[in-house]
């Protein structure tokens, strides 16, 4: 067996649904899902911030879930559906967090504005957060770094239905 | 990153063989620790074996009453699991109070026990670090180490173990259940994590080819006076300073049954059996906390920037145990301290 480990590692063919179209991809196993998403289907609405896992801006939603696409090999997510920013709007009309994000101007320079808006939906799916303390707590893995986080956090209570 | 190559281990029997065919290889589930480590180096792993499709994902109460919770549950799953809410709310506030949304959507049970210290010195692969590269040495030791350790430390290590949901594991009694080349054992939590001495390279006494199965919670959860307390330097999404898990049994004012774990002073949840003992029997006021404190903190020593540390933990202690005994446990969502 010892000669495995010195084989040169092989491009794996993997299937991903991403915003509803399907993808088949030959990938090295060390490529992130951030990586599949914005240098091989050119999905560049998802950001690469930190790459640690550290600040959010790469969020997505893996089968609904939101997650943070840099810490995730696209090779485990075989199979996967995904989400991003460029698969929330449906039929011509904005996601109500991406409507909520304009109509409450939640962003400044707009680098993290993808991840807020993916971990908001998340959020939104998770029916885990009932007030402002709890949505701020729930959003902490976004950081902003212009500090829209007034902002964000009305447009996501709009969003959630609350005055 | 360095090249590896991967697989998919198809049942728990397949991925012990994958791990005894190549000595280099690691498992990986959720991944948020060992992809970081692996993008800075620290981790080289040949091989990564992916158990993450293994059906380890049931929350499941045994005959004798215990929770028996599959190694690859997600973090975020368990927490908000109908059970763990209402029998061990102890261990799912502790759960919430740790990383992000995200990363608890990602980050398995087994994992969080993996997880690797978040030292600053054990990421930097240009310093030296025992952990890292035994025999090495220590950078934190005269270094910058206001977060490091002032329980069990030694010579080699001051490093600390971040995990939140480990310090409520080790306060409930939790079960770790593992599977290997020689079959399956069970050990006890507070065993599972180790102290540094001359090996702090070795964080566990997983032994090489085993797998973590499976999590077990005893029958009792404190669910009606506990509380998890995290200090740390901002109010979310940040590793603890100090945090203390404590579940207390009253009848009337007086205490029946005491557990604290003390996170973010060693390189394992601390308890004190003796802190315990002495908690029995006596009046839930906080001479007798203070007192279960000053136990639990014996021999503490501190470096240069953690000093503050040994205070922080008396009062911490004090606090925990106080909301736990007012049944006020502390809000992770709410921030006020009561």
């Amino acid at each position: 067996m010892s000669d495995l480990t010195h084989q040169i590692p092989e491009r794996i063919p993997i299937h991903l649904v991403v915003n509803g179209v399907n993808h088949t991809l030959d990938l090295v196993p060390w490529t992130t899902l951030l990586d599949a998403l914005r240098d091989h289907l050119a999905l560049s609405g998802t950001k690469k911030g930190c790459d640690h896992g550290q600040c959010g801006a790469c969020t997505v939603l893996v089968n609904g879930r939101r997650v943070n696409s840099c810490l995730t090999l696209a090779v485990m997510k075989d199979g996967a559906e995904i989400t991003t920013v460029e698969g929330l709007a449906k039929d011509g009309a904005l996601h109500p967090v991406q409507q909520a994000f304009i109509d409450h101007d939640a962003f400044q320079c707009g680098y993290c504005t993808p991840g807020q808006i993916c971990s908001a939906a998340g959020l939104l799916a998770e029916g885990r957060a009932r007030d402002a303390d709890e949505i701020r707590e729930l959003m902490s893995g976004n950081l902003c770094r212009c500090g829209a986080y007034p902002n964000i956090v009305a447009a996501i209570q709009q969003a959630m239905g609350q005055p | 990153m360095n090249n590896f190559q991967y697989a998919r281990a198809t049942d728990v029997a397949d991925a012990i063989r994958l791990l005894a065919a190549d000595l280099g290889a690691k498992l990986i589930a959720g991944g948020t620790n060992l992809i970081d480590l692996m993008k800075e180096n620290v981790e080289r792993p040949s091989r990564l074996i992916d158990i993450s499709r293994l059906p380890l994902r049931n929350v499941e109460e045994t005959a004798d009453g215990s929770l028996r919770i599959g190694a690859l549950v997600p973090n975020s799953d368990l927490a908000y699991h109908p059970l763990i809410e209402q029998r061990y709310p102890l261990l799912a506030s502790a759960i919430l109070a740790g990383a992000s949304a995200q990363l608890r959507n990602m980050a398995s049970v087994g994992g969080n026990l993996m997880q690797r210290t978040r030292c600053p010195y054990f990421y930097d692969t240009a310093t030296p670090c025992n952990k890292r590269n035994p025999g090495s040495g220590c950078s934190a030791m005269d270094g910058l180490n206001r977060n490091h350790a002032i329980l069990g430390t030694s010579a080699a290590c001051i490093a600390t173990n971040p995990s939140d949901m480990s310090v409520a594991l080790a306060a409930l009694g939790a079960l770790v259940h593992i599977a290997g080349p020689s079959g399956e054992r069970t050990i006890a939590l507070t065993d599972f994590h180790r102290l540094p001495g001359n090996t702090p390279h070795v964080d566990t006494n997983l032994g090489t080819g085993e797998i973590i199965t499976a999590i077990e919670l005893p029958p009792h959860g404190f669910a009606q006076n506990y509380s998890y307390l995290k200090i740390r330097d901002r109010m979310s999404y940040a590793f603890a300073l100090v945090s203390v898990a404590a579940a207390l049994e009253l009848e009337g004012n007086a205490i029946s049954g005491a557990r604290v774990a003390v996170g973010g002073v060693a390189h394992k949840p601390w308890r004190s059996l003796e802190a315990e003992t002495a908690l029995r029997g006596q009046a839930a006021t906080p001479d007798h906390f203070s007192h279960a404190a000053d136990l639990l903190l014996q021999g503490a020593t501190s470096r240069s920037h953690n000093g503050f540390k040994v205070e922080l933990a008396r009062r911490a202690i004090v606090r925990t145990l106080a909301q736990a005994a007012n049944a006020t446990p502390q809000s992770q969502a709410h921030k006020k301290i009561a």
